[in-house]
């Protein structure tokens, strides 16, 4: 599929052409945008009546940059992401390493996981707000659950697998269980962890968003349904906005570390 | 390198047999084997495929536990693996993430050698095996026949007693090959550390070692022994000649009694092909 931006956030070389093409397809659905919420277009199932034009939302998103609330709020949700990420991070690396590496640990520590996992981290919400003594700490709670699984689950897969000939090499050559962790299982499974990491920044904002929408004071998700409370429609779109290149950018950039950390590895290539 | 070295590396199997496989799979690989090889000896072990000869290797290696019988290396019963027995399989086992000079320096490091130190060493090696101008650059880079060679000079930096090779060549093409046997017996002369080498190509064997065991398919046992008295150091002509291809009749006449049988499922010096079948404590 040859896709400008992939999901993992590099951009491929394309053709002049083809750029031009998919600038006019997005120019395209914004006019469409403008001329259905300048007609008021009414459909019966949904209704473009409230819907503020392109417009509208471009002078909304200018207000908001010239206006000292912007930072607050980009503030508050960049430390629930950052904090519950890391967590996440450590949580899920760690587990990930030792599950994957024996059998005895995966029997004792995965079940309870593997219960856990099918619940979205939208649903830990109410229960979040009962057990955390803030809801600043609920919401990065629920952050962290978010992002936890994505990484869990890529550090075990990676761990997995590992070639068995390189570990059996390294023990050949005198590396004991520790230098085993650090210098072959964990460079091993480093591009599936940062894989990991690249889905999980992904989904923290994704569940931040939604927590902060019920349980926070500033944050761009509570920026957003204020502005849905408040009637200031326009808002609402320029929060929508914010929250989709907060996350794509904050994704691509991991998967940018990552790569810079890794610069033995290229991907779509495996080294034989 | 060191002439003392070739006081080093006498190997001593007694009676081994090796099981593999769990439950209704679990088979005989290796059937009463037993072999003694001289300290610096070349010891090349010619079979077919799925003969055990890899899993012997594996057991030599530490990474098999035998079933039965012993192994001895300088009078040292083998119970794991050590850097004194250094592995090289038949495809390379370099670390990806790690730039060749570091590959090499890698047993120094876990023996808790400094840095610069390691990397002095390293470099020599990369000097020995010809790629010292290849130190900066990721395994990926290189073509097979260096990466072979990097993962020689790699186990060659712990001074082993002995190498144990798995079919290190047999994934490179005819003119690299050759080139590699070449280079292996050079290094080889100057290192002189015992070498068991296992190949299923006859004129590889011929070639490179001062004994032949000859191994019988599954279970595998040691059918001939062939001591090789060609002139070193060897060169590429020593293939062509009376003796060399007198003695190639005799080892096909051997490796194929008559009509091969289907053959044999690969083994590797870790135990069977499928995964999952061993387990490694760490």
């Amino acid at each position: 599929m040859p896709g400008a931006l992939t999901l993992s956030g590099q951009i491929r070389q394309l053709k002049p052409t083809r750029w031009l093409l998919r600038a006019l397809s997005i120019g395209a659905c914004v006019a469409a945008w403008q001329w259905a919420s300048s007609a008021h277009l009414n459909f019966g199932i949904v209704s473009f009546q409230n819907v503020p034009s392109p417009q509208e939302v471009l002078r909304a998103a200018g207000a908001l940059i010239d206006s000292p609330k912007l930072i607050p709020h980009l503030k508050a949700s960049v430390w629930r992401v950052f904090a519950g990420f890391v967590a996440a991070t450590v949580a899920g690396i760690g587990l990930g390493l030792v599950i994957g590496r024996s059998r005895r640990l995966e029997d004792i520590l995965l079940p309870p996981l593997e219960v856990l996992r099918p619940i979205p981290a939208v649903a830990w919400i109410p229960l979040a707000i009962l057990m955390f003594p803030s809801s600043e700490l609920s919401m990065i709670f629920i952050t962290f659950i978010g992002a936890l699984f994505p990484i869990l689950l890529n550090t075990i897969h990676g761990v997995e697998g590992v070639d068995r000939r390189l570990i059996a090499s390294a023990r050949s050559l005198g590396s004991g269980p520790r230098a085993m962790f650090a210098e072959v299982i964990f460079p091993a499974a480093a591009p599936s962890i940062v894989t990991g990491l690249s889905i999980g920044m992904g989904t923290a904002w994704f569940c931040l968003v939604t927590a902060e929408m019920i349980a926070g004071q500033y944050g761009v998700g509570y920026y957003t349904w204020e502005s849905y409370t408040v009637q200031n429609y326009p808002d609402i779109i320029v929060g929508m906005l914010f929250i989709g290149v907060l996350g794509m950018g904050s994704s691509a950039l991991v998967k940018q570390v990552g790569n810079a950390l890794m610069p033995w590895y290229l991907p779509g290539r495996k080294s034989a | 390198m060191n002439s003392h070295r070739s006081t080093q590396g006498r190997i001593d199997i007694e009676r081994l047999h090796i099981h593999l496989g769990h439950g209704a799979k679990k088979f005989e690989a290796l059937q009463d084997v037993s072999i003694s090889a001289a300290p610096g000896e070349f010891l090349c072990l010619l079979g077919p495929s799925g003969c055990g000869k890899s899993t012997l290797l594996g057991a030599l290696a530490g990474h098999l536990q035998p079933s039965g019988g012993s192994i001895r290396v300088d009078g040292q019963p083998v119970d794991g693996p050590h850097p004194e027995r250094g592995l090289v399989f038949q495809q390379h086992t370099l670390f990806p993430w790690k730039k060749v000079l570091d590959n090499v320096a890698f047993g120094l490091k876990m023996k808790g050698i400094a840095r610069e130190e390691r990397r002095l060493q390293a470099r020599e090696l990369l000097k020995l095996v010809g790629l010292e101008d290849f130190s900066d650059v990721y395994p990926s880079q290189l073509s097979g026949g260096m990466q072979q060679r990097v993962e020689i000079a790699r186990v060659l930096i712990n001074h082993p007693r002995v190498m144990l090779m798995d079919e290190p060549f047999s994934a490179l093409d005819a003119q690299t090959r050759l080139k590699m046997q070449e280079l292996l017996l050079d290094v080889w002369m100057r290192v002189r550390t015992s070498i068991v080498f296992i190949t299923h190509d006859i004129d590889e064997a011929l070639f490179l070692a001062d004994r032949i065991l000859v191994m019988s398919p599954r279970p595998g046992r040691i059918i001939e022994e062939l001591k090789l008295d060609f002139a070193r150091p060897r060169h590429a002509e020593l293939v062509t000649s009376k003796e060399f291809i007198r003695l190639k009749r005799h080892c096909l006449a051997l490796l194929h009694p008559d009509r091969q049988t289907h053959p044999l499922a690969r083994l590797n010096p870790l135990g069977t092909v499928a995964a999952g079948e061993l387990q490694f404590a760490i």
